[in-house]
């Protein structure tokens, strides 16, 4: 988890995955082009958001292909606010018990 | 003609053996556990694989074939809704791979071929990481988050 934070602190990092986020699959050509970054600076980047699994890759003939992967990020989201979006679940399922209980009574 | 992009590629990395993750995509006391559906097949090449529904209706949500297996490091799976089944611009392809990773095993979740704009392409974007981590916490820790299939 220490990587992931330390890739996400970057700025031109989060652009990257700002990116990827709005167009899966691209190459490292296709992000240098868009991006104010050099292609050395994208490719520098990649390497380390890589490292930290926030983005995977798919091989096409000699391409790579890059994607946002947001599976560390929904671990770090489960870790802090699961508790409390569970919490949240089993309010409404228990307003939804009460009322259906109370629903059988009255009729 | 080049091969599609796909449209996500999902790494997950679990600590449990290569042969566990796999039991964890194929069995069907297993998947029912964190999955909200189990999965349904003698996983033979070329055989049907079926998605059904856990909140006991027994409804089949996913259907497909079974278009490569080879435990436990490759499965290519295609994959639709039953209505769609027959419709080859609405069925999807799905491919999992896992590699050893030191003592944990690296899982890649590739999902292609899926039409622009659908309903599928918008439900399994925000489906997959849900899943993958959910199959993470459940045979690294024998939990998963309650409550995560609740909301339908």
């Amino acid at each position: 988890m220490d990587e992931v934070f330390r890739a996400l602190a970057d700025p031109a990092r989060r652009a990257l995955l700002d990116a990827l986020f709005a167009a899966g699959g691209q190459t490292l050509g296709q992000l240098a082009a868009t991006l104010p970054m050099t292609r050395q600076a994208v490719a520098k980047h990649l390497v380390i958001l890589e490292a930290a699994n926030l983005v995977s890759s798919h091989k096409r003939g000699r391409e790579k292909l890059h994607y946002l992967n947001p599976v560390p990020i929904g671990e770090m989201v489960k870790r802090w606010v699961g508790k409390f979006e569970d919490a949240r679940i089993e309010a409404l399922t228990g307003l939804k018990d009460h009322a259906e209980a109370k629903e059988k009574k009255s009729a | 003609m080049p091969e599609r992009a796909p449209a996500f590629v999902y790494v997950i990395y679990i600590a449990a053996s290569a042969e566990t993750v796999w039991n964890g995509l194929i069995d069907r006391e297993v998947t029912k556990e964190y999955w909200g559906h189990h999965n349904r097949s003698d996983w033979r090449p070329g055989s049907r694989w079926e998605h059904v529904r856990e909140d006991g209706s027994g409804k089949v949500d996913i259907i497909g074939r079974v278009l490569e297996i080879d435990p436990p490091r490759r499965l290519v799976t295609s994959w639709a809704s039953p209505e769609s089944e027959h419709d080859p611009e609405k069925v999807s392809r799905v491919v999992y791979e896992l590699e050893p990773a030191g003592a944990d095993t690296k899982l890649i979740v590739t999902h292609s071929e899926l039409e622009a704009g659908s309903a599928m392409l918008a439900g399994i974007s925000a489906g997959w990481p849900a899943v993958l981590s959910n199959l993470k916490s459940m045979l690294e820790t024998g939990k998963v988050m309650t409550g995560l299939w609740s909301k339908a």
